[in-house]
């Protein structure tokens, strides 16, 4: 029952997010890339899109980090990491570049994929080899890393 | 400067179905709306916590469907990239490389990550959004496409 229940949770946050993106037109590549553009034609739209996201969300939040444990879960599974680190830098600056050569951060790319296209299915291809590449190569550095910090353990033993 | 197509009213709509939906997932779920992050956990896959990454993900598209369905997407048929093939793949590439090494997106950290106060997430929106700016700057002014 708390299952399915969850799994419904999920997908009506999906459509609701989904509807949303659509209604704020953030599925308009045109439009965000003129949101970046501010030397040239700017459109401030999606100032008001964050506006409104992030209005909802400083005033639930709060209230909601109140409870002890979410309605249907054990327990809130929220970053706990506060230090920043070079690597939240360089990941946005990557991710900054891809975002302004084409227009689509993940969201609105994956909710276009409801126009069947085949230019947004390239994207997702690539977004998908992306973020497969990049986790791949950091599980097999923090693997490498604990090795080494084995074996640095066992010489001083 | 040049102001266009600015819609503030559907974009603060939106923005605010966005926040509700990212409000309904903590409550609910205790989870944080970031896509990359929900996408992240299918394509490397995170073992017995997927489920509802698929019902998530589904659920963008059915969104879209659905807009698209009740006619208030007047219009949409004509939304399509703005660059071409290899563009989309070398921007895509750096979209997937760039949010897992930087732990999240627009959503997880611009929306979620900011309205929970996290200096991670303020650190990592000021760099995206001030990186992308520079990026059409460039490609758009400097290089005039």
């Amino acid at each position: 029952m708390t299952k399915s229940l969850n799994l419904a949770v999920a997908l009506i946050a999906g459509v609701l997010f989904g509807f949303g993106l659509s209604v704020a037109q953030m599925i308009d590549p045109a439009k965000v890339v003129n949101f970046l553009d501010v030397f040239g034609t700017w459109d401030p739209s999606l100032a008001f899109v964050m506006g409104g996201g992030l209005l909802v969300n400083a005033i639930a939040t709060p209230l909601i980090m109140k409870r002890r444990t979410p309605v249907l879960a054990e327990f809130f599974r929220v970053p706990a990491k506060t230090e920043v680190d070079s690597r939240i830098v360089v990941g946005g600056v990557v991710f900054g570049i891809g975002w302004g050569l084409a227009g689509y951060c993940p969201g609105p790319m994956l909710t276009s994929l409801s126009f069947a296209d085949g230019s947004i299915v390239t994207i997702v291809v690539a977004y998908v080899a992306g973020t497969f590449a990049t986790k791949w190569g950091l599980a097999r550095w923090e693997h490498y890393k604990h090795l080494r910090h084995q074996k640095n353990e066992a010489c001083v033993g | 400067m040049t102001i266009v197509n600015f819609t503030p009213l559907p974009a603060f709509l939106g923005g605010a179905l966005i926040g509700l939906s990212a409000a309904l997932l903590l409550l609910l779920k205790g989870r944080i709306a970031g896509i990359s992050g929900i996408a992240g956990g299918i394509i490397y896959p995170e073992k017995g916590d997927m489920d509802w990454r698929f019902m998530f993900i589904g659920g963008l598209v059915i969104g879209g469907l659905l807009y698209q369905w009740i006619g208030l997407g007047a219009g949409v048929d004509h939304i399509q990239a703005v660059v071409d093939t290899p563009m989309l793949i070398v921007a895509g590439v750096l979209v997937g490389i760039g949010t897992t090494i930087g732990t999240g997106c627009t959503s997880g950290h611009g929306i979620c990550g900011l309205a929970r106060r996290s200096p991670r997430s303020l650190v990592a929106t000021v760099s995206f959004m001030a990186t992308a700016f520079v990026t059409v700057f460039i490609v758009r002014h400097l290089m005039g496409a």
